[in-house]
């Protein structure tokens, strides 16, 4: 029988490195490996010692895509840990920096990461060359979110300004309110990428996925709520562990995460999509349904529409958190050093990221676990291959493997975090 | 005929990488940089890949494994200029608070399976592997340093990038001194000049993203640092971040290290 292989040596349009290996035996998928060679940076390791009020700075440095997850994971970790309670004025501003990078991380996303799959770019810069208005509003939508960062965190890229207990200094509200003017653009651009979004040809698949994510009693979820699943999951942030296990597989320098009852599950937009639709404004809500969507979305293809949705959720929440600005007696609350463990997970742009510290009288962290989304989903995106490979062997090899390409990028996967992950091989005997 | 367009490369190596996305958060410049430019191999951004030899290649990330120690040299040859960019690049990043501990233990504490994983010692610097022919400091870098320097090598000159301290970019934005006027133990005097003193106008001390500056006094400051009551566990602390391994940080902090 004659057998082939996709070999994908180095992952493009992906955060960090990694590759995919696909063997195949006639009609046979033999094989598919998400190969994640990007090198251990032993973050859990190099923790302990540190100081509980370091872990914030620390943490962010695993991800330069996602820093703010890294610092709002850690910090309420650490309040769970030294029973710090949060007054409702902080708590808004970190759902407003939060807003901030959900909107940039998206729109870097679907404009200039995924998007030229589907057109069939190798990249936003060509795609830029047919696609002019659409690339500048991506780009644009992108600077509206990272100013946001830029003004509450101070950069965009490691923010200095968040720390345990809240900020080092809140900035007067004039300067918020300057941020509504471009951010009435972004809502409005939002929403005309969702449109966009919806006219590009996107492959149909679908699969009966676990979607996991937080879930809150009001709210979209950022920061706060309960683990929730479609197939009956419904814990608090601190049972994570007695229902999620990691393994440690050869091929991968990032360990791969499983629900010890059923095996894989998702994590990201869809996952919060599919499981808090009735959570969105409405105006989010009919974006949705006029791009074709149902209140779940099964079709990890679909994600560039979900991101879509969801940046014009942050959009509209913004611009609702800067309406309501209250300036906080403090900008931050203190926090006392005790022998405690404390847990933590909140929605980074790319799904739940759960963070876990043990600390001794001085505040000093004694272990640390750090699950980052990514790492939660590459037993997910293998099985998506192991589906869409034989139901695509019609294609010709290099359709196929962009096929294969773009069908991780569904994941929008951050290998940097994933190793605290990619390179495509798909190979034929 | 049209000039040919000068050949960059983006080249990734430990890191979290957050440096190479300062060039797609240039979002004002991006396409401006893509038009002077022909972006010959940047994973991030693209899967197309033109052979080099290429004009600049901007390195991000410190090496950490065997084969990355080999690969940095095939990417040299490549190369007119080389410029490393970030904390990891130019000083081994965060990745290298292991330098100071045993590396095998780190593995055993993060991995089940210590034998798949595989990982030199140290995490270090690109310099001590091959030429660089310039250094951008940060972490992360400051993405209008980074246009500088692409403007700079575009023109054939050198990029003009402060060397001086944090503390004279607070006098220049008029930024009252924490250290002085709050008390705060701020590493400013003796950290590079690069992200516009962002720490102190929010009311927090600097905490040495962009490394140390030329010529850093590290023992006076500790000195200062100890008057105000740090304690030597909190100075080896503050000296081993994100530019652990820069030789005058590196030294400070073992000085303090019972």
């Amino acid at each position: 029988m004659k057998s082939r292989a996709i070999k994908v040596d180095y992952l493009a349009r992906v955060e960090g490195e990694g590759g995919l290996l696909i063997r195949m035996k006639g009609h046979q998928v033999s094989e598919v490996k998400v190969k994640i060679f990007e090198p251990p940076r032993f973050f859990e390791a190099f923790l302990r010692g540190r100081k509980f009020t370091e872990a914030p700075d620390i943490t962010a440095r695993i991800c330069g895509i996602c820093p703010v997850a890294y610092q709002m994971s850690s910090c309420h970790a650490m309040e769970d840990a030294l029973g710090v309670k949060i007054p409702a004025p902080i708590r808004a501003l970190r759902r407003l920096l939060y807003c901030g990078e959900w909107i940039e991380s998206h729109a870097l996303h679907v404009y200039l990461l995924h998007a030229p799959d589907f057109l069939g770019y190798e990249d936003a810069i060509r795609m830029a060359t047919d696609h002019p208005t659409e690339v500048r509003r991506g780009l644009r939508l992108k600077k509206a979110g990272n100013a946001i960062v830029n003004l509450l965190g101070g950069r965009e890229i490691h923010p200095i300004n968040v720390r345990v207990g809240g900020f080092y200094k809140i900035p007067p509200k004039s300067e918020f309110l300057a941020l509504a003017e471009e951010l009435k653009w972004a809502r409005d651009a939002a929403l005309e990428t969702v449109r966009w979004v919806a006219t590009i040809p996107i492959p149909e698949f679908e699969r009966d996925y676990e979607f996991v994510s937080l879930r809150h009693p009001d709210e979209y979820p950022f920061n706060e709520g309960r683990i929730v699943s479609n197939k009956g999951l419904d814990i608090a942030i601190c049972d994570y562990e007695q229902h999620f296990a990691e393994e440690h597989v050869a091929h991968s320098n990032a360990l791969h995460s499983t629900l010890k009852e059923r095996g894989a599950y998702f994590v990201g937009p869809l996952a919060r999509y599919s499981l808090n639709f009735d959570r969105l404004t409405p105006t989010a809500q009919e974006a949705a349904r006029s791009a074709g969507l149902g209140s779940v979305c099964r079709n990890p293809f679909q994600g560039i529409i979900v991101r879509s949705v969801e940046s014009l959720y942050a959009c509209e929440e913004a611009l609702r958190l800067i309406e309501q600005f209250e300036m906080p007696d403090k900008p931050y609350v203190e926090a006392e050093a005790r022998l405690s463990t404390g847990f933590g997970c909140t929605e980074a742009p790319r799904g739940a990221l759960y963070h876990r510290y043990r600390l001794d009288e001085r505040g000093l962290i004694v272990d640390a676990k750090i699950v980052p989304p990514t790492s939660q989903n590459l037993k997910t995106i293998e099985a998506d291959l192991l589906q869409l490979v034989p139901a695509n062997m019609g294609m010709q090899k290099d359709r196929l493997q962009w096929r294969c390409e773009a069908a991780v990028r569904n994941y929008d996967p951050c290998i940097s975090c994933a190793t605290h992950f990619l390179k495509l091989h798909i190979e034929q005997e | 005929m049209a000039k040919r367009k000068p050949k960059l490369a983006v080249w990734k190596f430990s890191s979290c990488d957050g440096c190479q996305l300062s060039l797609l958060d240039c979002e004002d410049e991006l396409l401006a940089v893509a038009d002077t430019l022909e972006i010959a191999n940047f994973p991030e951004a693209s899967r197309a890949v033109v052979k080099g030899p290429y004009d600049l290649s901007l390195v991000e990330g410190s090496i950490t494994t065997s084969h990355d120690a080999e690969r940095i040299h095939g990417i040299r040859r490549a190369s007119k200029f080389l410029v490393t960019i970030g904390a990891c690049a130019t000083a081994g990043g965060i990745q290298a608070l292991r330098n100071f501990k045993d590396v095998k233990e780190f593995i055993s504490i993060i991995y089940a399976k210590p034998e798949y994983i595989e990982t030199l010692k140290k995490s270090t610097p690109i310099t001590d592997h091959v030429f660089v022919d310039f250094e951008l400091r940060g972490c992360p870098i400051n993405k209008l340093q980074l246009v500088e320097v692409l403007s700079a090598f575009l023109n054939g000159r050198k990029p003009n990038t402060p060397p001086h301290s944090v503390c004279i970019e607070c006098k220049q934005r008029g930024t009252v001194c924490v250290m002085v006027a709050e008390g705060m133990p701020c590493l400013g005097p003796v950290t590079q000049a690069g992200c516009g003193a962002l720490c102190p106008t929010y009311a927090r001390a600097c905490f040495g993203c962009f490394g140390p500056k030329e010529t850093p006094n590290t023992p006076a400051l500790s000195q200062w640092w100890q008057r105000m009551g740090v304690s030597d566990s909190d100075l080896v602390r503050a000296f081993r971040s994100f530019n652990a391994y820069a030789e005058p940080f590196r030294r400070e902090s073992e000085l303090h290290e019972k």
